[in-house]
Parts: C-alpha cells; sequence; structure tokens
C-alpha cells in the first residue's frame, strides 16, 4: 500500500479515481459522458472525438473539493480548453463514513439516528423512508394511526419549505447575490426553529420513528407553524422582487446548464431537475403515499431545463409546500401519534409504574429492540432532491440485515459532466448549485 | 404475505431448500421471469447472462425507462430461508435492480444472483447511462465486477483501500486507518 503511493506521488499520479487523461481518452470517454446519454452510435461519437482538441490544448482545473460552491466537499476535475469546459468528472467520497455498513449494526428503533444524519439538509425524510420501509415489512404500514400520518406530512412539508430555502440561499451567494443568502437563511431559521419546537432539534431530529412519532406536536404549536407561514409568504414575494426580474441573475441561469427530459430519464435524474425539463413527475403526486392524495397541491414543472427553471420550481415548491401545511391544519385529526403495539412502540411512561408488561417491553424494545420479519422491500419517497429510496432486507432479527439509501443527489451528481460539457466555467458555478447536492448523501 | 408466513415455520438450516416456496404455489412469471410479490411489489428473478437484453426489452417495450437504483446483498450470514421462486439457485451476491415506468406509474425489482467464485455482473450502462455511479458503488462496496462498464473504479473509497466494506466477512470497526501517503498505516 504504502509502496504504491509513495511511488505514485513521484510520478504524480492522480489515481484511478480521476479524469482520465485525454490521449488515452478519446472516443471511449465520450462515448460514457455524452454518446450514451444522447444514444449516439459508435461512429457518431468516434466522429465527434476527431474534432475534440488535442490534450496541449487543454488543461485540468480542479474544482474542490475544498470550493465555497461546492456545498460541502465535491471535487470536480474540469477539462478546460481557454474558458470551455469539455469534460468533467464529479470525484466524491470524501464524506464517506459507512453509515450502510453502520445501519446493519443499529436496531430498527437507533436506525433513525443513523440515517437523520445523511441529507442533512431535510433529515426528516431520511427518518421517514426508513419507518415506512420499517414498517412495510413489519405488516403494519395500514395500521399507522392517521394523526401520526399526517404529522409526518407536516413535518415534511416543513422541512422542504427550509431545504428549498437553504437551496435560494445558496444559489444567490454561489452567484454573488448575498442579500439573498441573508435571506434566505434567514427565513430558513424561522422554520428550523419552528422544527426545533417541535421535536426538539433544529437538525437531525430522530422524530419520525417506526410505528408513528416520537411524541405529539407540543402546545403552541398552530401559532407557531401559523406565524412561520404567515412570515414566508411576503418574503418569497421580495425574493421574487430581489431576484426573478433581475437582468443580471436571469443573465447568469437561464439557457445555463440544459438539459433535457429524454437525458435526465437516462441518467436517472429526479426530483426539481427533472420537473425543470417539463416532466411533471413528483412521487407525491404519482405515486402516493401518506395522506398526499388527500390534499390540493401542483407539481411545479420548468419547460427549458436550465439553471433558471431549476432556481424557479424550488421557489414555487415553498410555496406549495406552505399551502399544503395550511390544509394539514384543518385536516389534523385527533388520535393517536404513534401505533399503539406494544411490540414496536414503548409504552407511555406513567405505564412503567403500575404494569410490570409495560415495564418489560419498556426494557426489551431499548434493549434488543423488535424483532422484523425476514423480507426485503423498497420504499420511495419525493424529498427536496428528488427520489429519496430506501431499499431494506431483513432476515428476522433485530437489525435490518442490509439497508441501502437510495439518495437522489447521488445520481444527480452523475449529470454535471452532461450539464456542464460546452459551458464555460464561470458558469459551472451556477450548475452545481442549481443541482443542490447534498453530500452527505451522495457519500453516505 | 400468506405463503411467507407459511414457510417460515420450516427448518432455519434449509437455506437452499425450496420447497416450500414452491409447494406453496404454482410458478408464476412475468415478462418470462419468475416473479415474486412483497405486499403490492413485484420482483422478478432473472438470470444473470439474460439481464441485459430483459432491462432492454422492459424499457423499449414495456416502458420502464427508468432505472431508479442498482444495489446489492451480501447474503453471507444470511440465517433465515431465502424466498426465491423455484429453479432461482440462491447466491451469496445479489444485484438489485429497481427500474420505474413513468406510464404506469408501477415500480418493478429484478434481484439478480451472483456467485461468490464469479463474483461479475453484465452492467446496465448501454441502457441505461444513469447506472454508471451506481455500479460503481456496488463494485466499490462488493467487490462485483461489471462487465461492459466504462469506468469501473472504486467511488466512495480510498482507490488503495483493501477489501469490500459492505461484504458480511468485512468487519465493523477495528478496521486499520488507511490513508494516501500514510508510511506506518496501523
Amino acid at each position: 500500500m504504502t509502496t504504491l503511493s509513495t511511488d505514485a506521488t513521484a510520478r504524480t499520479y492522480e489515481g484511478s479515481q480521476e479524469l482520465t487523461p485525454r490521449k488515452g481518452a478519446g472516443a471511449a470517454e465520450l462515448m460514457r459522458e455524452v454518446g450514451s446519454v444522447l444514444r449516439m452510435s459508435e461512429a457518431e461519437v468516434a466522429a465527434m472525438a476527431d474534432e475534440e482538441p488535442s490534450e496541449d490544448q487543454t488543461m485540468i482545473l480542479n474544482m474542490g473539493p475544498q470550493h465555497p460552491s461546492t456545498h460541502g466537499v465535491l471535487r470536480l476535475m474540469l477539462e478546460l480548453e481557454g474558458e470551455t469546459v469539455l469534460r468533467c468528472k464529479p470525484v466524491i467520497g470524501y464524506l464517506h463514513t459507512g453509515m450502510e455498513k453502520t445501519g446493519e449494526t443499529l436496531t430498527y428503533l437507533q436506525g433513525p439516528t443513523n440515517v437523520t444524519r445523511m441529507d442533512y439538509a431535510s433529515p426528516l425524510f431520511n427518518e421517514l423512508v426508513f419507518s415506512l420501509a420499517t414498517e412495510m415489512l413489519l405488516g403494519i404500514d395500514e395500521d399507522i394511526p392517521p394523526r401520526a400520518q399526517w404529522i409526518r406530512m407536516l413535518l415534511c412539508e416543513l422541512n422542504r419549505m427550509s431545504s428549498h430555502l437553504l437551496f435560494l440561499a445558496t444559489n444567490g451567494l454561489d452567484l454573488g447575490a448575498v442579500s439573498m443568502m441573508l435571506f434566505g437563511w434567514r427565513e430558513r431559521e424561522e422554520t428550523l426553529r419552528l422544527l426545533e419546537m417541535i421535536t426538539g432539534l433544529r437538525m437531525n431530529h430522530n422524530f419520525i420513528r417506526p410505528g408513528g412519532v416520537a411524541a405529539d406536536l407540543p402546545d403552541g404549536w398552530r401559532d407557531g407553524v401559523l406565524r412561520v407561514l404567515d412570515l414566508c409568504a411576503p418574503r418569497l414575494d421580495e425574493y421574487d422582487e430581489l431576484l426573478t426580474g433581475q437582468p443580471i441573475y436571469r443573465a447568469r441561469l437561464q439557457g445555463v446548464g440544459v438539459i433535457t427530459a429524454d437525458e435526465a430519464i437516462a441518467l436517472g435524474v429526479t426530483g426539481p431537475i427533472l420537473r425543470s425539463t417539463g416532466l411533471p413527475w413528483d412521487l407525491r403526486k404519482d405515486i402516493p403515499y401518506l395522506f398526499y392524495d388527500q390534499v390540493e397541491f401542483a407539481a411545479v414543472v420548468g419547460s427549458y431545463g436550465d439553471a433558471f427553471d431549476r432556481y424557479a420550481i424550488r421557489l414555487n415548491e415553498v410555496r406549495e409546500s406552505m399551502a399544503i401545511v395550511r390544509q394539514i391544519l384543518d385536516a389534523l385529526p385527533a388520535g393517536d401519534y404513534r401505533i399503539q403495539d406494544r411490540k414496536v412502540t414503548p409504552p407511555p411512561r406513567a405505564r412503567i409504574d403500575e404494569s410490570m408488561e409495560a415495564l418489560i417491553h419498556h426494557f426489551k424494545i431499548f434493549t434488543e429492540g423488535f424483532k422484523v420479519p425476514e423480507g426485503e422491500v423498497y420504499c420511495a419517497v419525493e424529498s427536496p432532491r428528488g427520489e429519496l429510496g430506501c431499499y431494506m432486507v431483513s432476515d428476522g432479527s433485530a437489525a435490518p440485515y442490509r439497508l441501502h439509501i437510495r439518495g437522489p443527489s447521488f445520481v444527480n451528481v452523475q449529470a454535471l459532466p452532461h450539464m456542464l460539457r460546452g459551458g464555460i466555467i464561470a458558469d459551472a458555478v451556477a450548475v452545481i448549485s442549481s443541482v443542490d447536492p447534498i453530500m452527505g448523501e451522495v457519500d453516505r | 404475505m400468506s405463503d411467507i408466513e407459511a414457510t417460515s415455520g420450516f427448518d432455519e438450516e434449509s437455506l437452499a431448500d425450496e420447497t416450500g416456496a414452491a409447494a406453496t404455489s404454482e410458478p408464476e412469471t412475468r415478462f418470462g421471469q419468475p416473479v415474486t410479490r412483497v405486499r403490492n411489489q413485484h420482483v422478478l428473478h432473472p438470470p444473470r447472462d439474460g439481464l441485459v437484453d430483459l432491462v432492454r426489452r422492459l424499457r423499449d417495450d414495456e416502458a420502464f425507462h427508468v432505472c431508479v437504483d442498482v444495489t446489492a446483498v451480501d447474503y453471507l450470514a444470511y440465517d433465515a430461508p431465502r424466498h426465491l421462486p423455484p429453479g432461482v439457485e440462491p447466491e451469496r451476491f445479489e444485484v438489485v435492480v429497481g427500474l420505474l415506468s413513468h406510464e404506469t406509474r408501477e415500480r418493478l425489482r429484478l434481484r439478480v444472483q451472483v456467485p461468490a467464485d464469479d463474483a461479475t455482473c453484465p452492467s446496465l450502462f448501454d441502457v441505461h447511462p444513469g447506472t454508471e455511479a451506481l455500479e460503481r458503488e456496488v463494485y466499490d462496496m462488493y467487490g462485483i465486477e461489471f462487465t461492459g462498464h466504462p469506468d469501473l473504479t472504486r467511488i466512495l473509497m480510498p482507490e488503495d483501500w483493501d477489501g469490500f466494506p459492505l461484504r458480511k466477512d468485512h468487519p465493523v470497526g477495528a478496521i486499520p486507518v488507511q490513508f494516501k501517503g500514510v508510511q506506518n498505516a496501523r
């Protein structure tokens, strides 16, 4: 190991994960990045490769992993000819902490604590998809009390608001609109404060758990939600004034990082990027989960598939989320906030003092956890970034045998080479920002 | 669910025994492949050799245009009986491909058995270019080589890492710290 890396340093060997040198790449690399996505034949790609500049005309530039616009530790190797980006390769893994491996050692009750840290800008969605998969394996997904499901929807939509507000803030920052950064952060903080009031934590809530949610909504939650909604509505109009119609902002985003619907489907891209191409695919509407079939909202779509559409979609999705939250306020039923199944949910604290069985169940659930029947299941929800999936295999023990999270950012990041190709390097920042990758989820 | 519950009473040592699943129902097929159901989710069990053709056919003829997910499972330490349709030999690895149809709003899952002594699987890159990073991740974590993949390198782990972390014989913790350039790695 060590001899290899010493040798490698001496030869300034960049390693196999990096962009391949042009003389070794040629048509094969082009086929990988462009040809396969556009369904070109190999002859067409070969003809295209002939028009490519030779290696001495290009230079490789490393953007990241420590670049402020990369939203964490994303490293892009860009091959430039002058200012034009020819090829790009995202190098990821800097945040990899083996969370899927860790998840195999944690019980189903500890699981949400682990997965909530993957996509740290929308933690509640991770907990939700984990809980849905566990409940489906347990066979109790039909029995979850309606109030628990509505609370989950409420929290997820508030979380979608905070996540998109974070995007608006960082998108502004990346393009030099620093006041937008402050505005977006300010409103996001309001939603986070509300989530803190409900769940006890600003982020990584561990609130949605298999069987329901961890606690009922606290006193005064309705006033808190209404306050945030009333506060955000005029501020979103302010963003419109500040950014949407602003010529400089539009010039930076319109026609940048264009992707068509066919390319997005070929690359497996989901979420606002897919909707920006004009395809109204939203899991909340198309494959409804929770009670999304009982609320009225629109799937926001774009038409050009460029960075501006992706900005506009997210801005308007905040509005849609606010509309959903208002409907949830009206529709939220009374009842249990978690399933009353003593094998899955711990008993109430008061029962422990008077019932031996309650004490035993409480002890067993928190020490060895509950057993889940063997099987395998895939669940997916619409996270702010796209389809967040959870593939779970159980061997009948108290911890998942295999826990795989299909992170939308992981798949969306691999569309970057395609979106960046042929653009200029200054636009790269705008394109990365419009993909809105969360590196915790990319690397897991 | 009922046939799964019926078979769970069988002796757990009969891991490769498929008579339990066969006894309860006729072998069911869909798109010419044996199929099982998990609640409302359909799972196909195609052979490894026919995977690419099947996925291409599903894309072109059956409108499964999106490949959502590619992942794998290592069944080395799996103690429970594995419910596979008759005729499908359980192997150590399983590559799991998730397909989605925007038209019919249906999901389809393909589970491909991959033996431990020949841990290869044909790459879906030619059909769905979006599987490129996902297959690299499976290679990185399980060491399953995807034949025909254009750039099969490690994606999340350091490129000089020893072993494949998500394999069940790779221990959790107690792993020497491996960083590039460390002279005396513990």
